[in-house]
């Protein structure tokens, strides 16, 4: 009690002075804040455009730009939203990209973590070798494989499949998704593993009950990257796609009339990364981690 | 598994002691070899031969991508790319990164330019196709510059009207010019048609002929029309005069006398005329037409414009990375510079950006590897038409070999040169990325 009330004197005035001190600091900051808040806002009008267009008329959007519903709130509908719904090119689409970012995320994640754990934890040898070697498959771009799989996916009879399209994705998420996962595996304490197999655990049993919940948060960074991934991909599908299409070649092939058909690409383009911004807001920090790490890529 | 016996010695053969490895390795292995290995060396060998796949033709298609124009197009628009994109992501990136941690609601700024980054690149592109529209009513982008070009340079009121007879003679870009010689004491009539009646000002009052005036020349500018026709070259009621029209008093030779302006009746005089012909003549200014757009999307500007939706999206990453690469700084260094008396600029030059090079040099040499593949987006910025001058590496490539040319040994030969820029940045960014994990 003592204390304290000898303490209280001489806490009030610093508590002043950082109030005082608040203001100016606030007014010399104010520049920088307004800067800031300026830039914050030319980064959020351009997808904010692409929604408001999203809600006018075909007729009206040829002839009066997004802004104007500010002043003009009854020119913003739903209609294009709900002749979306009954368009089965585009429902169709959407069901092909769950189908392949779904099949495309979960597929890599099951193979690279078992490789993971072979390479971190299993004895074989040449395996730094191997390591390395899958490692370095990371510097081939994806464009070096579109022709011989376009010729290989005809002869198979898989080309135009969503099959075609998440094997696809599965191999080149690979080479990232083994890396991640022994990293992540080779730092799991060694005693564990150890009285596990001592106990006679098998390996398989090890992976599963143990190696996987402990990987977690690892797996979770890899889904969130590898899913949103699959989900923004144009050009695997552009390649090996007829009438399989994702969303984002069904709205490629709307644009030849872009003008006139605005009314179909830009709802259809919001949905396609609305489910995108729905996960990074919902995921933030795996989706920040998983990104910085996936960056290497 | 058909793995071989044990070996001579009794030992169990390798394929069977490892038989657990190759069991948790054998699904990678096989996904890797057949969907990236095999189709690597494939797009190597395939590169040596023609589109058709049968003949052996060398060095030919490489040959090919240097001396074929588009393909050349493609190499120099990727040049640029890589000239101007990592460099300016990179810059924009630290610059955020610093002016965020000078404020309070920085997870909100954080979030708003980092949330691109969860968007396609190709929806992204429809974002900027849609925001680079030409026409200002249309385009934001055009909009926001006509906002600042008219305010700064007021467009004229009349840009589609026309003389109301053949006395008028010129076009709007060079004013219009009554064709008749006026001496001191003439009264002339400039009649104008094709004015929408929503561009007739709103002080506009019914036009009058003025009387002349004896040293100098009078006129009236007006709307020559009425609804119904009217006659023309005739002041009626009802006609408007049309105020704020700049004249010109033009000498024998064209040199310019003077200018005046029109009242709301229309009417203007030029005093003190000396003698001689002169002739009359409405200035280009009042004809002037408003912003009309820059065309983003045509052949001369699309590369600028799918760059900067490409630095929409990636300025986030940078902000980010350098952002955690910032938070990292060891304080006491900064804090030692604050209490020498450096400057803030000085402590942002000397001690921020040098301690913070390796972050830097990774940021930008991701941006190198992403700049080298730009693909979708300028897919998705570029109309058909403007395609070929907004042509990439990875686009010329996809287009050689996919777009109708399908000529799979020109388009194996750009894959490769693609893979071959490619790996020196790879390698040297995953070097770092190992010593920094």
């Amino acid at each position: 009690m003592e204390a304290a009330q000898q303490v209280e004197p001489v806490a009030v005035p610093p508590r002043r002075e950082a109030f005082g001190g608040r203001i100016v600091r606030a007014l010399s900051k104010g520049p920088i804040n307004l800067l800031l808040a300026f830039i914050a806002v030319l980064w959020l009008v351009p997808t904010l455009g692409l929604f408001l267009t999203s809600l006018m008329p075909a007729d009206v959007v040829s002839g009066q730009g997004w802004w104007t519903v500010f002043s003009e709130p009854s020119v913003a509908t739903l209609e294009n939203y709900e002749e979306l719904i009954n368009n089965e090119e585009i429902t169709g689409a959407l069901v092909t990209t769950i189908v392949v970012a779904l099949g495309g995320t979960a597929i890599p994640i099951v193979v690279g973590a078992l490789a993971g754990y072979a390479f971190a934890w299993l004895e074989f040898p040449g395996r730094e070798w191997l390591f390395l070697l899958v490692v370095a498959l990371l510097v081939v771009p994806l464009q070096m494989a579109l022709i011989p799989m376009f010729s290989f996916y005809n002869d198979i009879g898989i080309f135009d499949t969503a099959l075609s399209l998440i094997l696809f994705h599965t191999a080149f998420a690979l080479p990232f998704a083994i890396f991640l996962m022994r990293n992540f595996f080779v730092g799991i304490p060694k005693d564990l593993l150890e009285s596990a197999r001592i106990d006679g655990a098998s390996e398989l049993r090890i992976f599963v009950r143990l190696i996987l919940p402990l990987g977690l948060p690892a797996i979770a960074s890899l889904a969130i990257f590898q899913f949103l991934w699959t989900w923004n991909d144009f050009l695997v599908a552009l390649t090996f796609g007829r009438d399989t299409q994702p969303i984002t070649v069904a709205i490629f092939s709307q644009f030849r009339q872009f003008g006139s058909n605005i009314d179909l690409i830009a709802p259809a383009a919001f949905i396609s990364l609305a489910i995108p911004l729905a996960v990074f807001f919902a995921f933030q920090r795996y989706f920040v981690q998983g990104l910085l790490a996936g960056s290497v890529k | 598994m058909a793995a071989p016996e044990g070996s001579p010695d009794g030992r169990p053969g390798i394929w069977r002691r490892h038989r657990v490895a190759i069991g948790f390795l054998a699904p990678a292995a096989i996904l890797l070899a057949i969907w990236i290995v095999y189709p690597a060396i494939s797009t190597i060998y395939r590169s040596f031969f023609d589109r058709t796949g049968s003949e052996f033709v060398g060095l030919d298609n490489y040959e090919e991508i240097v001396t074929t124009d588009l393909l050349l197009t493609a190499i120099e628009n990727n040049a640029l790319w890589l000239a101007v994109v990592p460099a300016l992501v990179t810059a924009i990136g630290l610059v955020f990164g610093v002016l965020i941690e000078k404020i309070r609601w920085s997870v909100a700024f954080r979030t708003a330019v980092f949330m691109p980054m969860a968007i396609s690149l190709f929806a992204a592109g429809v974002i900027w196709r849609v925001m680079d529209q030409r026409d200002p009513e249309i385009g934001a982008v055009n909009a926001s510059l006509a906002a600042v070009v008219d305010a700064v340079d007021p467009p004229g009121a009349f840009s589609d009207a026309a003389g109301s007879t053949d006395r008028l003679e010129g076009t709007p870009k060079q004013g219009l010019r009554l064709t008749e010689p006026l001496r001191a004491g003439d009264v002339a009539q400039l009649g104008l048609t094709a004015i929408p009646p929503e561009d007739v000002p709103e002080d506009a009052a019914q036009a009058r002929a003025p009387p002349p005036l004896p040293d100098g020349i009078a006129g009236v500018v007006w709307v020559d029309f009425l609804p119904g026709g009217g006659k023309p070259d005739v002041v009626e009621k009802g006609e408007q005069g049309l105020p704020g029209v700049s004249l010109e008093l033009r000498d024998a030779d064209g040199g310019s006398l003077g200018t005046v302006e029109t009242e709301a009746d229309g009417s203007f005089a030029f005093e003190d005329v000396g003698p001689g012909e002169h002739s009359v003549a409405i200035s280009p200014e009042t004809f002037e037409e408003p912003f009309s757009g820059v065309d983003w999307l045509g052949p001369g500007l699309i590369t600028p414009a799918v760059m900067i939706a490409y630095i929409w999206v990636w300025a986030g990453f940078a902000m980010v990375v350098i952002g955690a690469g910032l938070a990292a700084l060891p304080r006491d260094v900064l804090e030692a510079a604050r209490t020498d008396g450096a400057s803030e600029t000085q402590i942002f030059r000397r001690v921020t950006v040098p301690l913070l090079r390796p972050v830097l040099i990774v940021v930008f040499v991701t941006m190198l590897i992403n700049v080298l593949k730009v693909f979708d987006i300028v897919l998705s910025v570029a109309p058909a038409s403007s395609q070929d001058d907004a042509n990439v590496i990875a686009l010329a490539m996809w287009r050689t070999a996919f777009g109708g040319v399908n000529d799979f040994g020109l388009g194996s030969a750009i894959a490769v040169l693609l893979f071959l820029l490619v790996i020196p940045l790879l390698v040297f960014n995953l070097r770092n990325f190992r010593r920094e994990a």
